[in-house]
């Protein structure tokens, strides 16, 4: 690879649009009825996003690290490895951040959440409603089977922007914000080789969440 | 592809015009096919059923085609292993030519990882085995060598792709016994007429045409344009076949290998290794037509 400034990102993916959205499909239709626990979760998670306090936010830090792991053992150490041989590295990472994430839970006041009555909080729910209900309904309207939907728990981008909206009301530190942004760079990209039409939205969910904590943590030094 | 399963290959739609295209591997006068059959991205579905059932498809419109060379790479993620499945399904054509590569940093491991190609594919031993964008070549081309003398290989080469590390690759061309080497070379991208195609004549090297259609973006590119008259002088019903047949028509060129997921792409491929090739006035014209039509 002695010539790597005359690769792109094309020269490694090594997979079509249509094969990449069908492992949607497989693990939907080998999870069920998974799926109805990953709702209720999700369910669950955005509404202690929603109370706010001590309490909810370390319960929201528990299912969200069990998210990134089941998403790290279920969809990229047994789906995304079958066709991505990046696969288990970023199964490493997902597991790293769930570790992350049981570690924030286990702080008495770390995990505290603000409420979500400012615009921050505005924000967060905003996120967190298009993770819980937005992502799955991406497939039928970028023309997709259905059964290829995005849900929390299962798939790595909803999950992530779930995890964003917490990370805001957290107002946590920016090591916990490292591997969700570096996921949202990569899936973008590898959406937008792909010519997906929904290459942008973990992109443009991940800059307002960055974007908002940097303001708020702005503002508070002043 | 998916959505519908597989799709089963009914057979020939149009009568074959002509015998089979060969041309023969410079280094034993053996005869291949001028196309045979890539596998980067199209055959990566993974263990999804009915995707390895289509790609199954493919390998059996290749075959009745007339098709024998194909060829993957442990860089393609479960390439190997959809081929292998295929190849299982249609009892191991006998005239499979089976070429792969070694795609590894260390030297000391390339064996284990032919063993596990090997494994993946079902065959007994490999036809070709290519050292894959020169990496490690240094290690891989004497343990290659060695296994074509011990008889369980029977060709060796070595592979580059978009036209990278050409100069590296004329090096090793110069210096190191090849029965093949695989290059990018279609329509638009012909540096490899300046260089490598003269030199691999000049040293009876077997050349392997990838990206023949710029990974589809060429077909993709041309399928709203109708076809030139020209076409018809050639037997080309496609723009495909004309892409194909102005690789084939290069006379230091072995054999090209187009990648699809369409059983019925496969077929239509095999024909442009059938009656006439262009001659260098009509490659000319196809370059000049395709360099304004895409």
């Amino acid at each position: 690879m002695s010539e790597w400034w005359t690769y792109s990102l094309s020269d490694f993916l090594m997979f079509s649009t249509a094969t990449y959205f069908r492992l949607f499909e497989l693990q939907n239709l080998a999870l069920w009825p998974v799926q109805v626990l990953a709702l209720a979760a999700g369910v669950a998670l955005f509404a202690c996003l929603w109370l706010g306090g001590a309490q909810a936010g370390r319960a929201a830090a528990v299912v969200l690290a069990l998210a990134w792991l089941h998403v790290a053992w279920r969809y990229f150490a047994q789906r995304y490895a079958t066709i991505n041989t990046g696969a288990p590295y970023f199964a490493i990472g997902f597991a790293a951040q769930s570790v992350l994430l049981f570690w924030l839970a286990s702080r008495r006041q770390g995990a505290r959440l603000i409420g979500p009555a400012g615009s921050l909080g505005k924000l967060a729910l905003g996120i967190a409603f298009v993770a819980l209900v937005g992502y799955p309904l991406l497939a039928p309207l970028g023309g997709r089977p259905w059964m290829q939907y995005e849900l929390f728990g299962l798939a790595p981008d909803p999950t992530v922007a779930f995890t964003l909206a917490a990370l805001l009301l957290w107002r946590a530190h920016w090591l916990l914000w490292s591997l969700p942004l570096l996921w949202g760079l990569i899936s973008s990209a590898t959406l937008m080789e792909l010519d997906s039409s929904q290459a942008w939205v973990l992109l443009v969910l991940a800059v307002l969440a960055a974007g908002a904590r940097w303001l708020a943590a702005t503002r508070a030094h002043k | 592809m998916l959505a519908g399963g597989a799709h089963a290959w009914a057979g020939p739609s149009l009568a074959a015009p002509g015998p089979l295209l060969t041309r023969p591997i410079p280094s034993s006068g053996e005869r291949l096919p001028v196309v045979g059959l890539g596998s980067w991205i199209t055959f990566n579905v993974g263990d999804d059923p009915a995707a390895r059932a289509n790609c199954t498809e493919v390998v059996r419109a290749f075959f009745a085609g007339g098709g024998r060379l194909i060829d993957s790479s442990p860089m393609y993620g479960s390439a190997q292993a959809v081929i292998g499945h295929a190849l299982a399904q249609l009892k191991y054509p006998p005239s499979l030519f089976a070429a792969d590569k070694v795609w590894i940093g260390s030297g000391a491991r390339g064996p284990a990882q032919v063993d596990a190609s090997r494994a993946l594919w079902g065959v007994a031993r490999f036809d070709l085995l290519q050292v894959h964008n020169v990496l490690a070549w240094e290690a891989h081309l004497p343990t290659l060598q060695r296994m074509k003398t011990a008889g369980r290989l029977r060709y060796v080469g070595i592979t580059t792709s978009e036209g990278r590390r050409h100069d590296e690759l004329v090096k090793i061309m110069t210096t190191q016994p090849l029965d093949f080497v695989q290059i990018s070379y279609n329509v638009l991208d012909r540096e490899v007429e300046r260089r490598i195609l003269p030199l691999a004549r000049e040293r009876n090297i077997a050349v392997i045409v990838n990206r023949p259609f710029r990974q589809g973006a060429l077909t993709q590119a041309l399928a709203h344009q109708p076809l030139p008259g020209w076409a018809a002088e050639i037997g080309c019903t496609s723009w495909a076949q004309v892409l194909l047949k102005f690789i084939a028509s290069h006379p230091d060129v072995t054999c090209a290998i187009p990648a699809t997921a369409k059983p019925a792409h496969a077929f239509e491929n095999m024909l442009a290794a059938r009656g006439p090739l262009p001659d260098s006035a009509l490659r000319r014209r196809i370059v000049a037509d395709v360099e304004r039509l895409a």
